[in-house]
């Protein structure tokens, strides 16, 4: 029930290859987030699993059954917009209902399921308005409440969250793990932003220009970080990325965590000037002018540090990653 | 709703240019509609002048309704403009659909090729198209002049239909696609009432043009029975004498369908155009 597996997906636009030959297998229960930069490709990936762009070679199982020629509907799939896409003319109850009424469904049944899913959503109130009639966040709920009702093997969710405000980005993604417990449904969820990846993801699929760089878990992803790409993409502040030459090393990219570095006022590795710092409360950044370039150090808590001072930072041992000339990491 | 910038003055000029255009503009046709209630030696002695207690006259309205087949002609003029409209709409829009939705060889090819009658006129084509309904025995029937009128609209239809459908969201569609509609029902449910304005500006577009023809009613169905309005009202127009009293009688009665109907599709226009505002 619910699982999925990706043999070696090809899409091309005209002579634009989107996508370059992509192999995945999601299990049964799993919430997977692929995340990756804009343009990589993970609409396009989305949107031929759910059948609405055929694939140029490859081929799509759901739950072991190939469906390459099966239309959307009848993939067991819901899938929930970016631009929540609800139908404009119909009520908060028909946009809901509409899946299951052309699927043949008894009208007792739809009205169930279209209970069930806007009691989960706190929609009882707003069931008989229209979309132009509701908020960014409630149009959003409805759109999820749409998937939900049509009770699918597999949810697929592009970017669900980027129209909306910060505080409803958090409390949506609250809800939407909340949804992933209680429906126990196989979920694929598509973001740019990897720290909804982070927080949500059983699994994490990094897309890179078409191409898988790694799959795993956030900690996975984090710890051991395959390609220089991932080590970037992942972690907030942005990992330091250094030229090795420049290092002395013989690596062709040295990364370290700005996380995993210390500072002190009189020794320590590497000297720098302080550029500018940013006082988080819970951290504070600080941006280091070396000899080798620029460098983020994270230190946690209240720290008071001058602009233009002098800094020694040292990295901390064990916590530097070396990637060689491909961007791939070379074990050490 | 002046914006706070605008200083009156501005908005007076402003105001001054639309109404001198439309002094312009209405200018013929309130002078067609006055010298209609007028007898004849006052049309000719004081044409500007408003019809008096002295010069009032129903002549030309008895005349037009005593000539008889002049409910069938409105009757001619109104279904040929109602259903050649109803068709460029139907196929505009498909065709439209089509060439904003799919992806397909040839579609930029294909989309010029429709919009190619926009910058050729069908009249050029006129003595095939005679050819033509000789042959098929369409001759001095309605569905010659539909026909016609139906592929004389369509270019512009496709043009701004394809223009407009571009716009209506990809994500709606998909979300049809994955509940269940069809190809058709996405196009007639989703995205036909989206692009309504759209649809009403073409159907003014549409509507004038053929209402107002005298080319192809004179050359395809000139018969009695297949008269339309416009070409109704020449019997009137002699190689002598013209009686005006008619003419304009006549005229002025064509006005009215086209005024409902533009009345019909200009509300549909201002209802989208401020559904969108207000969104
Ligand atoms: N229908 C299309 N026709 C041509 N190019 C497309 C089409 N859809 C997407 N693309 C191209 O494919 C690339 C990936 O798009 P997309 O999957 O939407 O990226 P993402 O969702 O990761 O931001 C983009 O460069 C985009 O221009
Ligand atoms: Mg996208």
């Amino acid at each position: 029930m619910g699982s999925l597996k990706i043999q070696d997906i090809r899409k091309s636009f005209g002579h634009v290859d989107v996508l370059k030959g992509i192999d995945l297998e999601v299990e049964d229960g799993e919430f997977v987030i692929f995340v990756g930069p804009s343009g990589c490709g993970k609409s396009t990936l989305l949107r031929v699993i759910a059948g609405l762009e055929d694939a140029t070679s490859g081929d799509i199982l759901i739950d072991g059954k190939r469906v390459n020629n099966t239309p959307p509907a009848k993939r067991g799939i819901a899938m929930v917009f970016q631009t929540y896409a609800l139908y404009p003319h119909l009520t908060v109850r028909d946009n809901m209902g509409l899946g299951l009424k052309q699927a043949g469904k008894p009208a007792a049944e739809i009205k169930e399921r279209t209970a069930i899913a806007s009691a989960m959503l706190s929609l009882d109130d707003y069931l008989e308005r229209r979309p132009s009639e509701l908020s960014g966040g409630q149009r959003q709920r409805v759109a999820i409440g749409r998937a939900i009702v049509r009770e699918p093997e597999l949810f697929l969710f592009d970017e669900p969250l980027s129209n909306l405000d910060a505080a409803l980005r958090v409390n949506t993604r609250l809800e939407i793990a909340r949804l992933h417990r209680q429906l126990k449904a196989t979920m694929i969820y598509v973001t740019h932003d990897q720290v909804e990846a982070m927080t949500l993801a059983d699994k994490i699929v990094v897309l890179n220009k078409g191409r898988i760089e790694q799959v795993g878990t956030p900690m996975e992803l984090y710890n051991n970080p395959q390609t220089v790409f991932v080590a970037g993409f992942i972690g907030s502040p942005q990992m330091n990325l250094i030229d090795g030459g420049k290092l002395g090393d013989t690596a062709k990219t040295v990364g370290i965590r700005p996380e995993h570095i210390q500072v002190s006022a009189k020794e320590g590795t590497w000297k720098g000037s302080v550029i500018h710092v940013e006082h988080l409360g819970a951290d504070t950044i600080l941006y280091l002018q070396t000899e080798f370039g620029p460098l983020t150090v994270r230190l946690f808590g209240e720290h008071d540090y001058e602009v233009d001072g002098v800094l020694y930072a040292t990295p901390d041992k064990g916590r530097t990653y070396r990637f060689d000339a491909e961007g791939k990491i070379v074990r050490s | 709703m002046a914006r706070p910038t605008a200083s009156p003055f501005r908005m007076g000029l402003v105001h001054l240019a639309l109404v001198i255009y439309t002094l312009i503009a209405l200018f013929p046709v309130f002078l067609t509609v006055i010298n209609s209630f007028k007898d004849r030696s006052a049309i000719f002695r004081d044409p500007l002048g408003l019809p008096m207690p002295k010069s009032f006259s129903l002549v030309g309205y008895e005349t037009v309704l005593k000539q008889g087949d002049f409910a069938l002609y409105f009757q001619n003029s109104f279904i040929v403009t109602a259903v050649s409209i109803f068709f460029v709409l139907l196929f505009g829009a498909m065709a439209a659909f089509a060439l904003s939705e799919y992806r397909f060889r040839g579609n930029t090819l294909m989309g010029l090729y429709l919009a190619l009658g926009i910058m050729i006129p069908i009249r050029l084509g006129t003595v095939a198209i005679l050819q033509g309904m000789v042959a098929t025995g369409l001759v001095n029937t309605l569905t010659a002049l539909i026909l016609v009128y139906t592929a004389q609209g369509l270019p512009l239809a496709v043009f701004i239909l394809n223009e407009f459908m571009r716009t209506v969201s990809d994500d709606l569609k998909n979300a049809g696609r994955i509940d269940g509609l069809s190809e058709y029902s996405i196009f007639f449910r989703l995205v036909l009432p989206l692009v309504r304005p759209a649809m009403a500006t073409v159907a003014v577009f549409t509507m004038i043009p053929i209402w107002n023809d005298l080319w192809f009613p004179l050359i395809l169905a000139p018969s009695d029975a297949t008269k339309t309005i416009t070409l109704g009202s020449q019997v009137f127009i002699g190689q002598f004498v013209t009686n005006w009293n008619a003419v304009l009688a006549a005229l002025t009665l064509a006005i009215v369908p086209v005024l409902v109907l533009y009345m019909l599709f200009s509300r549909q226009l201002i209802r989208g155009i401020t559904a969108g505002a207000v969104k």
